[in-house]
């Protein structure tokens, strides 16, 4: 038993429920009770869906339970298939269903629905939402996926997209244009687009390329074994990356490998000197593992950021980032424990954390500025606007994404300089963040915006590790001096740099050996 | 002097036939409601004893995650605690434990069933006797079903305050008790109005804090706020309250037969009641004559989803001019919604439980003006076409009484505004 208040991942069916909705022509009996039709709304409300996710609910109560809840899956799984005349079901448990052992596989098997029905087993207490759609979509193409004639053409399936996915609407935009600039073309996206019929021809492919490992390995493995079909190892997100993917395609196909970078800005943006302030920022990065591994070469080799720290939510990914946190010289931290992020963020103090949604949250409560570059989503990371994350424009989404937090490189002189000024004293925050910048409060350092009702997350470990030490009225009013987006930095190195040399009072002269010491 | 509600001239619906239908519901589970509970018992903690699935439902259905540590948290059924490898009684001592230990605001501690732990028959009435011994005075641990198996969204609180019932100590003052959690802002409106009419003392269930002096007995008479409090009121029964009936307080005029109800019983007369009530009613009948302006004629489908659906059917048709087509709700119990069926006149289906896609086929045929929905039937809705209020804002929004019945009915005609306002074509 294992206490959670906030979860990165959904239940495993919710993964699956990822896949189905994605497609066209399959529909879901989910043996489940009547609340995890909830599951719903994440696709009409977060993704804005405009129809119902293909998902029939048993609905059993707790009267049926030992009576005919297999009666009621069965009654189900007929009118499902005479309303809705899918191409393919899927049939599986949720995890109340889990627990009452009704074996859908095994009904469905016995009667005689003329479309394939295929079983899922999803063991709801070990794993979680990626493994669910990971292993749906995997069961998919291993029923229906046959070998069969290449096309003449050389083309490519793109595997991974799923609904509720990080851009990955965008991202199939880009990546089919950006295939089709090298004479590539492609032959089934799934599971986001197909029908069962469309997974039926997938082995008609050359090769596939694997967009989110997250919820397509275990296909593209087993395409690789039983369809003779070589997939992509990399995931182009960010300059190099999608530099070294058309390298890997033009090496798979033997065609001349082909960018066209005349809209790629990333490389000049971050050569120009208003990025100079970029220099060095330490960041933290945490979300599902194969967004984090992008995300750190950008940060690193593209942004000129320094990484502090990285992790992932997703334990499937442990390995390749322990290994990448190794390279970086950092601690990898792998939980899915929200309070655990935010304790080793709250403690390394980075200056921008590049996470999800829920980091956003803590660096709103630790005044620290957040970039999102992972699921789990949020309406927000629905925008109306082409945003992909993958490509050249994907690269150049990234720049601005991950710029606009920051307070910009002139804006940070000029703020420093007129921080006197009454329009740009310390209170008015960056001039782009409008209402929502966060203001100073009176021991410099922005306030966190409080959250409404609910206590603080770490109420008793608020203070500071060093505020046992005093700090000399001259030197807090050389601190006020310092503008007020590092201030609170200045303040927690000081004292740090004090406690850890046992010194109880903090003067003009300490706040400069500090500065002196932390000065990179 | 007060008129009385007129009665539906055709008669009313109390005795009309009710559709049932079983199939697959779309609807929450009870424990949505702890997303509204925590927030109005400000020392308790809800613990639901689940699956992710749960902590899943409970992070969706919050919708704007509120991300600080939160006073919910769902202690996750493992793959060990299911086969029995670990006793699940000594595993939950522990979470309690270390949540305890940290949490010492915590005064209140409802362990919350789930439909994993009722299916495993996971007895957390025992675990809750348990605990309270071990933690007392300090904290008071219950235990309530917000399962999915045995509630629909709004019962979740009513399986909470019944839990409440039967450790309420017992007090012989002759009081008025206000059963239901309502916005702070709303809950006041209503006890000034009754003070004002020297009715006294009133105490509300939940109390903010457990230390409150709540007590029951058969000198107790209750009104419940909410439709959906049925086991409540039978628990409340039981300790020999009694519950005055009443059309629930929604709009003017149903606020003014609730309020009624109470003051006769109160022995308050006519002129102390109408000195009371008469500048809010005339501001509520203003508010609403404005909000209600796009509703007048048009035409409203229910689908069932917290139980309020009835009282707003009565409201709507009754003071906003709309013609309601059909009504779905998950229960009707006529001891609690029978004089709101009263009031509302007959035409409209009378639905119970779900069958979801019938239902959308009933409602896609009949193409309303409006839809009462849950999310998940929302946006599909709007893509044919069909203007949709999301239900569960009607549950979240302070609506109750007469200074927000100009808010209640906005809330139904903003989308139908909406719909007009939009011009999403060439102008040609």
């Amino acid at each position: 038993m294992k206490l959670t208040v906030w979860t990165y991942e959904g239940p495993p069916h919710v993964g699956a429920m990822r896949v189905a909705t994605g497609m066209k022509g399959l529909h879901y009996v989910l043996h489940a009770p009547q609340g995890d039709t909830y599951a719903d709304l994440l696709f009409t409300m977060i993704e804005r869906r405009d129809h119902r996710p293909p998902v029939t609910y048993t609905t059993f109560q707790a009267r049926d339970l030992g009576s005919d809840t297999a009666n009621l899956f069965k009654t189900s799984l007929q009118d499902a298939y005479a309303r809705f005349e899918p191409e393919a079901l899927i049939v599986g448990a949720s995890c109340t269903a889990e627990l009452i052992q009704d074996d859908p596989g095994g009904m469905a098997e016995t009667m005689d629905i003329p479309v394939p029905v295929i079983p899922l087993e999803l063991p709801s207490y070990q794993r979680k939402e990626n493994f669910g759609a990971d292993e749906t979509f995997f069961q998919i193409v291993r029923a229906l996926a046959k070998p069969m004639d290449r096309t003449a053409q050389i083309s490519c399936n793109l595997i991974g997209p799923t609904a509720l996915g990080f851009r990955h609407r965008d991202d199939i935009t880009e990546i089919t244009s950006l295939l089709s600039d090298m004479g590539i073309s492609v032959n089934v996206v799934a599971p986001m687009t197909s029908s069962p019929s469309d997974i039926a021809r997938m082995g008609a492919a050359h090769f596939n390329v694997l967009m989110y490992p997250e919820t397509a390995e275990a296909a593209a493995r087993w395409m690789e074994r039983e369809l003779d079909q070589p997939y992509t190892k990399i995931v182009p997100i960010g300059v190099g990356a999608t530099r070294d993917f058309v390298a890997e395609v033009a090496e798979i196909t033997g065609v001349k490998p082909y960018l066209d970078d005349s809209r790629l800005r990333l490389p000049w943006y971050s050569k120009s000197v208003d990025s100079t302030y970029l220099t060095g920022k330490r960041v933290f990065l945490f979300g599902d593992g194969t967004h984090v591994a992008a995300a750190a070469r950008i940060a690193r080799d593209e942004m000129g950021f320094e990484v502090v720290g990285m992790g992932c939510y997703n334990r499937e990914m442990a390995r390749p980032i322990r290994a990448l946190a190794k390279e970086y010289g950092v601690e990898a931290t792998i939980t899915d424990d929200y309070l655990e992020v935010e304790r080793v963020i709250e403690a390394m103090q980075p200056e921008m954390i590049l996470g999800t949604q829920m980091e956003r949250h803590i660096g709103k409560r630790l005044g620290i500025p957040c970039a999102v570059i992972s699921a789990p989503v949020h309406v927000q990371d629905f925008p109306a606007r082409y945003s992909p994350q993958m490509g050249i424009e994907g690269a150049n989404v990234i720049f601005d994404t991950w710029v606009h937090p920051l307070v910009m490189g002139l804006e940070e002189h000029l703020l420093h300089m007129f921080r006197d000024d009454f329009e740009f004293h310390d209170a008015a925050g960056p001039s782009h963040h409008g209402g929502h910048a966060p203001k100073p409060d009176v021991a410099g350092g922005p306030t966190p915006q409080a959250a409404p009702a609910p206590r603080d997350i770490s109420g008793q470990e608020n203070a500071t590790p060093g505020s046992n030490v005093i700090w000399l009225d001259d030197a807090e009013r050389e601190l006020k001096k310092i503008p007020f987006f590092v201030r609170g930095k200045a303040r927690r190195n000081t004292e740090a740099f004090a406690t850890e040399r046992g010194v109880s009072e903090i003067s003009i002269d300490t706040l400069y050996e500090a500065k002196a010491h932390y000065a990179r | 002097m007060t008129e009385l509600p007129r009665l539906a001239a055709s008669g009313g619906c109390r005795d009309e036939p009710i559709l049932k239908q079983r199939g697959q519901r779309e609807v929450f589970c009870g424990l949505t409601g702890i997303i509204w509970l925590h927030r109005k018992m400000q020392d308790a903690f809800f613990l639901v004893v689940g699956s992710r699935t749960c902590a899943h439902l409970l992070q969706s259905a919050a919708g704007v995650m509120i991300f600080a540590e939160p006073r919910f948290g769902t202690a996750i059924l493992e793959e060990t605690d299911l086969a029995g490898l670990a006793d699940a009684q000594t595993e939950l001592d522990k979470v309690v434990d270390q949540l305890l230990a940290r949490r010492t605001d915590i005064k209140q501690l409802f362990l919350v069933g789930s439909c994993p732990s009722e299916v495993i028959k996971l007895d957390l009435a025992r675990a809750a006797e348990r605990m309270t011994e071990k933690y007392a005075p300090s904290v008071r641990v219950l235990n309530f079903s917000g399962s999915g198996i045995e509630t629909t969204f709004t019962q979740g609180e009513d399986a909470c305050l019944a839990s409440m019932v039967p450790v309420l100590p017992k007090t012989e003052t002759r009081q008025l008790l206000l059963v239901g959690a309502l916005p702070d802002v709303v809950e006041e409106q209503a006890v000034s109005l009754l003070s004002e009419m020297g009715i006294g003392p009133i105490k509300v269930l939940p109390a903010p804090r457990a230390d409150t002096d709540l007590g029951v007995s058969d000198n107790t008479v209750f009104a419940l706020t909410q439709p959906f409090l049925g086991d409540t009121h039978a628990a409340l029964e039981r300790r020999g309250a009694r519950h005055l009936a009443a059309p629930f307080p929604f709009g003017e005029e149903g606020t003014t037969a609730w309020l009624r109800v109470i003051a006769d019983e109160f022995g308050v007369d006519a002129e102390t009641f109408d000195r009371v009530t008469a500048a809010p009613r005339a501001r509520a009948r203003k508010a609403i004559a404005q909000a209600s302006e796009a509703l007048r004629g048009k035409s409203i489908f229910f689908f069932p989803d917290s139980q309020l659906e009835i009282p707003l059917a009565r409201f709507l048709t009754r003071e906003c001019g709309m013609e309601a087509l059909e009504v779905g709700a998950p229960f009707i119990h006529k001891g609690i919604v029978g004089p709101d069926l009263d009031m509302l006149a007959q035409g409209p289906t009378l639905s119970e439980g779900q069958d979801v896609d019938l239902q959308l086929d009933r409602c896609r045929n009949a193409r309303p003006d409006l839809t009462v929905c849950g999310l998940g039937l929302a946006n599909p809705l709007e893509a044919d076409g069909l203007a949709t209020k999301w239900a569960i804002e009607l549950v979240f929004t302070p609506v109750h009484f007469y200074e927000q019945a100009g808010d209640l009915a906005g809330l139904f005609s903003r989308p139908v505004r909406r719909a007009d306002l939009l011009k999403l074509e060439a102008s040609a």
